[in-house]
């Protein structure tokens, strides 16, 4: 037996040298997508359905937004998921690396507002109480500081971590600046841990996308939001985030296709494709909200124009309409 | 000899009043063993209950998901018909690239530090050197395999880069365990072997490894059992969540019937499969995640149980 384990290491050492030697690639066609953790479960759902249907193999990570980028602009992905827009010094990356995208809106997520269930004392929140107690440096400690008619119960707040997609949005659309929030909030990247946080506490308050409260309504009641002063509270709800009532926290989602793919890999393009067709059934599956059907046919044909570059100038922008975004791309 | 007996007689009170002393400070030390015995068990209970209480929990938790087609189906979108297939394949396939360079490299640093090098201030500082690596965060490991696997030397996100950044991982392990096993082994076997006329190699190859063969193979099998468990690198070298097919096949029809395909093709394995399914919002998913830990505690404590029973059969083989 031991001769025979000494006989096993010598084998080991020889395979272990033949690794490097035999560096052949997988001549696979193989879609390559990585990105933002919150697109994840659509294009899991579409990569899903689209494997089973054509046997063209894809795989999808989640790096984040901002880690996806950084893949697709050195030419590793295909495409990349993001919950924001593109970002300049990401565009200048690109660029830079000539890589090329073409940018396509693929359905909308509402940041939801929650308070603990047992909170039987707020209706609604304006965006400027929201900014009382989100903006940077706030010294909001208790309920009743938002609104003297609220009970005097400590405020405890639970929110994503500084590097999300979600935070820059929520500080973008409520505190006025992208990434400006007051830090001493409980932070979390695992959104399940913020709905664990503000259901165990009377006077928790966090936010996170929709699907997170949707599945946890036994425990969370969801604020509506008034935008501005006269307007009336609209809660987040499928209905009023794709009619785009909810503001200013509706947002779209985005898919960022590499244009030499879209142009040249049949197989990506036609992935393109089945995820705008079958995008309206696959994004309300997993929790999400599709974009109006109109939209998603001006979509299909930016797509198939090859219309590379982003309707955004380098930075997030709140309450914006899809045409609008497509038709700034010249 | 009445003297005698005089003098015992009279000394029988302080005896016995002795025997009584001794024996109440027999029963206080007695007491003070007792009372450490009690405060070890509470001890180790702690350690022991919160594995059991975890492990039972992550059972009754993922019940519903120990069957035949957790195991073969891929991942999915709806959390009843996801499976583990991809995770556990990559797993495995990770563990295999992670053997074949961390046991040969470390079984043979082990034994040239402890057979062949001079024992001098530069063994003394490879010495420290390896056990502060024993020490160094898995996530430091993911970020130099990320600089020198993936991009230095260009191999991808692949198989190849997660199993040698996992073998760099326990490395120290095997060689730390390596090196005490040869220890265990008494010096006059080696002064036998050179007696008859051995050379330093028969010695090592007939010997020294013979004898610590199972020591050896104890800390190739816990090192083996955490590179299963780990996330942090693994992430970091950028392994995908979703992957719905396998590697090509090692194994191929035509000549010469093996490939390394596989070693380039990207890959996921199972705590990464576990945390995307923790950090859904749909609970169902949940299930799948506690039914992926379940597996993973078990395979781990299987292969330390392997571990100990091999350590234990292989020494009762060794006569001395």
């Amino acid at each position: 037996m031991q001769a025979k384990f000494i006989k096993a290491l010598g084998l080991a050492t020889l395979v272990a040298s033949t690794f490097t030697i035999s560096s052949v690639y997988a001549a696979d066609k193989i879609i390559k997508i990585d990105g933002s953790s919150t697109v994840y479960p659509i294009t899991e759902a579409v990569a899903e359905e689209f494997q089973k249907e054509t046997k063209i193999k894809v795989t999808v990570g989640e790096s984040g937004t901002g880690g996806g980028f950084k893949k697709f602009c050195r030419g590793e992905t295909d495409i990349s998921d993001a919950s924001r827009p593109i970002l300049k010094k990401e565009i200048d990356a690109c660029k830079e690396a000539g890589i090329q995208y073409i940018e396509l809106p693929i359905a909308y997520d509402g940041l939801t507002v929650v308070v603990n269930i047992k909170n039987d004392w707020v209706k609604s929140l304006t965006v400027d109480e929201l900014k009382k107690v989100w903006s940077s440096g706030s010294s909001v400690k208790t309920w009743n500081q938002i609104n003297p008619a609220y009970p005097n119960k400590p405020l405890a707040l639970f929110g994503p971590g500084t590097a999300s997609g979600t935070f820059d949005y929520f500080t973008e659309a409520i505190n006025g600046k992208a990434k400006s929030s007051r830090s001493d909030y409980t932070p979390s990247e695992d959104d399940n841990v913020l709905v664990q946080g503000v259901s165990s506490n009377v006077g928790g308050m966090g936010y996170f996308g929709l699907a997170y409260y949707e599945e946890n309504k036994d425990k969370l009641r969801a604020i509506p939001i008034v935008a501005k002063a006269g307007a009336a509270a609209v809660g987040p709800s499928a209905e009023t985030v794709k009619n785009g009532t909810y503001q200013p926290l509706s947002r779209p989602l985005f898919i960022y296709v590499n244009a030499t793919a879209a142009a040249f890999k049949p197989e990506v393009k036609a992935f393109v494709n089945f995820y705008l067709k079958n995008a309206p059934k696959l994004v309300t599956e997993v929790k999400y909200v599709a974009l109006p059907d109109v939209d998603y046919v001006a979509v299909g044909d930016h797509f198939k124009a090859l219309k590379a570059g982003t309707g955004f100038n380098g930075t997030s922008e709140v309450g914006i309409k899809i045409v609008d975004i497509l038709s700034r791309v010249k | 000899m009445s003297n005698i007996t005089n003098t015992t007689g009279s000394m029988t009170s302080p005896v016995v009043q002795d025997l009584d002393e001794v024996r109440a400070m027999i029963k206080r030390h007695k007491l003070k063993d007792y009372l450490f015995s009690i405060i070890g068990l509470l001890a180790l209970m702690v350690g022991l209950l919160t594995l059991l209480v975890l492990f039972v929990d992550l059972v009754m938790d993922g019940s519903a998901k120990f069957n035949f087609e957790f195991l073969s189906e891929y991942p999915s979108r709806r959390a009843a018909s996801a499976g583990l297939l991809s995770a556990w394949v990559g797993s495995a396939l990770v563990m295999t690239v992670t053997f074949l360079t961390a046991v040969p490299m470390g079984v043979a640093a082990g034994l040239y530090l402890e057979e062949y090098a001079a024992k001098n201030w530069f063994s003394d500082l490879i010495e420290i050197n390896v056990s502060n690596l024993a020490g160094v965060p898995s996530i430091i490991y993911g970020l130099l395999a990320l600089g020198l696997f993936v991009y230095g030397l260009g191999l991808g996100q692949s198989i190849l880069t997660a199993g040698l950044t996992l073998g760099l991982l326990i490395l120290p392990i095997v060689i730390v365990s390596t090196r005490e096993a040869i220890r265990g082994i008494p010096v006059a076997i080696r002064e036998a072997a050179y007696a008859v006329g051995a050379t330093k190699w028969q010695v090592v190859y007939d010997h020294v490894l013979k004898y610590s063969y199972g020591g050896i193979l104890t800390g190739v099998i816990i090192g083996m059992a955490r590179a299963l468990g780990e996330t942090a690198p693994i992430i970091t070298i950028g392994a995908l969540t979703f992957i719905a097919f396998l590697p090509p096949s090692p194994i191929t029809t035509n000549p010469p019937f093996i490939n390394f395909d596989w070693l380039h093709s990207g890959f996921t394995v199972m705590p990464i499969q576990m945390f995307n399914w923790l950090s859904r919002p749909d609970h169902a998913f949940h299930v799948n995640a506690a039914a992926t830990g379940a597996i993973i505690i078990l395979v781990t404590l299987l292969m330390n149980g392997t571990a100990i029973y091999l350590r234990y059969n292989i020494r009762k083989n060794i006569k001395w």
